[in-house]
């Protein structure tokens, strides 16, 4: 079994929502011309993800799941209700951004003034229902794996952003070719930033075997790769 | 608003005018919506390993997008502004859940290796931006030509990125060896000269730096796509 802060860690470093994953790349891209707003809205993400990953998951365990209706009757233990997770899962998010700015607004004026129009752009943030649905492929044993890889989700995005704008504000004062002014180079840094990420999937976790179980498609497939490479690289 | 009532008293245009045209052909070039609008990134590059993922993931971009504009410019008057976001939503969900399911049942191995990004396809901005943009204030029409002109304009992108990133990282292109095999012992085409894959071509970060050459090659053929700062 991975332990809980092998799941935290992992979620920040070599799985990152944004390098390896491109989740939230929009707003990414929008919200990241100032270190300012773009810390704004990487607290926002943390916050709604550290929330909306374990009620999902509690959905997902007692209501969705093949047999997770069996601790209402057992009758019911044959009920797969898996296919309605995605309206399930955005229904919980959606409402939950709106329930989270509503409580904000009422109990902490000054966060709300932070956070203030970030908070309804997050409820179609891919990140946010990409955890979610990350959460339901890997299967997390307990609810404290999941929370631990939701806010792990979170500060990676969070440094993510806050990272691309820091370049970006410095990026204004150098000289970049005409037509990469603005998205073409923020592509580019982002992708170069992504190759400097990857280096943190050299990190030894407690359970190799597990790793690959637990991860998915893509990640194997950059695994595969990056042990491809690095034979190739043995026998020149 | 006024536009809605503008369409009502206009006299009947061609099904396919010169307008409609438009918003079939625009989005394919000088206003893509990834390269242009920067929608609909999140769930495009992760898929972009392989052509047939590409092709696959944009088609069931264009059928959700076309059938979602559809439905969102029918239902346009009697959406409350307050809740439309979450009426969207559920508009896509629904639709994205049809695609999961049909993936399901007849590309199994497909949809596998598109895991959670069909399920992404509800947060794909380019789908709630036509919505919010276009069909929140256009005919039925005029949506379908919009959702058919963006679903195709990110579906080409994707196959475009995807076409680089099989060619030069597994050396195939849609699954079929076109540079020869390196099985050892049955190598044949290029890779008898020596070379190589290029491994780095599979990894997530080459995708966003293909889109950033692809836009810079766009932007450098129309200057006035040329951004200040």
């Amino acid at each position: 079994m991975e332990s809980t802060l092998d799941i935290f860690v992992k979620a920040i470093f070599s799985e990152n929502m944004i390098f390896a994953y491109f989740l939230g790349m929009c707003s990414y891209l929008a919200v990241s011309k100032t270190v300012k707003t773009a810390v704004g809205l990487g607290a926002a993400v943390i916050f709604v993800l550290l929330v909306t990953v374990p009620v999902n998951y509690l959905l997902e365990n007692y209501l969705l799941k093949a047999g997770a209706l069996e601790w209402l009757s057992p009758e019911w233990a044959d009920i797969d209700l898996s296919f309605l997770s995605f309206i399930m899962f955005i229904a919980v998010v959606a409402s939950i951004v709106q329930l989270v700015e509503m409580l904000v607004e009422k109990f902490a004026p000054a966060l709300y003034g932070a956070l203030g129009i970030f908070l309804p752009l997050i409820a179609v943030n891919c990140s946010i229902l990409g955890g979610a649905l990350f959460m339901q492929e890997r299967q997390y044993s307990t609810i404290l794996d999941a929370t631990a890889f939701s806010l792990g989700s979170g500060i990676g995005w969070f440094i993510a952003i806050v990272a691309i704008a820091a370049i970006r504000e410095k990026i204004r004062y150098s000289k970049v070719p005409g037509p990469l002014r603005g998205l073409g180079i923020t592509f580019i840094i982002t992708g170069l930033m992504g190759m400097a990420f990857m280096s943190f999937m050299g990190i030894k976790y407690a359970d190799e075997t597990k790793k690959k179980d637990a991860t998915t498609e893509v990640a194997s497939t950059i695994i595969d790769s990056e042990e491809n490479t690095n034979t190739n690289n043995t026998n020149p | 608003m006024s536009e809605v009532t503008e369409n009502k008293k206009a006299p009947r245009e061609p099904l396919f005018s010169k307008k409609n045209k438009k918003l079939v052909t625009d989005p394919l070039t000088d206003n893509n919506p990834v390269t242009i609008q920067v929608l609909g990134i999140c769930s495009a590059l992760a898929i972009t390993v392989q052509v047939e993922q590409g092709v696959v993931m944009g088609l069931a971009v264009i059928f959700v997008m076309v059938l979602g504009n559809l439905i969102i410019s029918l239902l346009r008057n009697m959406i409350p502004s307050r809740i439309r976001i979450i009426v969207q939503l559920v508009v896509v969900a629904s639709l994205v859940i049809v695609v999961n399911e049909v993936l399901k049942a007849f590309m199994p191995d497909v949809s596998e290796k598109l895991s959670v990004f069909v399920g992404l396809i509800i947060t794909n901005c380019i789908i709630m931006g036509r919505f919010e943009a276009f069909a929140m204030a256009n005919k039925p029409w005029p949506s379908i030509m919009d959702g058919i002109g963006n679903g195709l304009g990110y579906a080409g992108l994707l196959v475009l990125v995807a076409f680089f990133r099989e060619l030069f990282g597994s050396g195939s292109l849609y699954g079929i060896k076109v540079l020869g095999s390196n099985i050892p012992g049955e190598e044949w085409g290029l890779y008898t000269m020596g070379y190589e894959n290029n491994n780095m071509m599979i990894l997530p970060p080459m995708a966003l730096v293909i889109v950033g050459v692809i836009i810079w090659v766009q932007r450098s053929r129309n200057k006035s796509l040329i951004e200040e700062h």
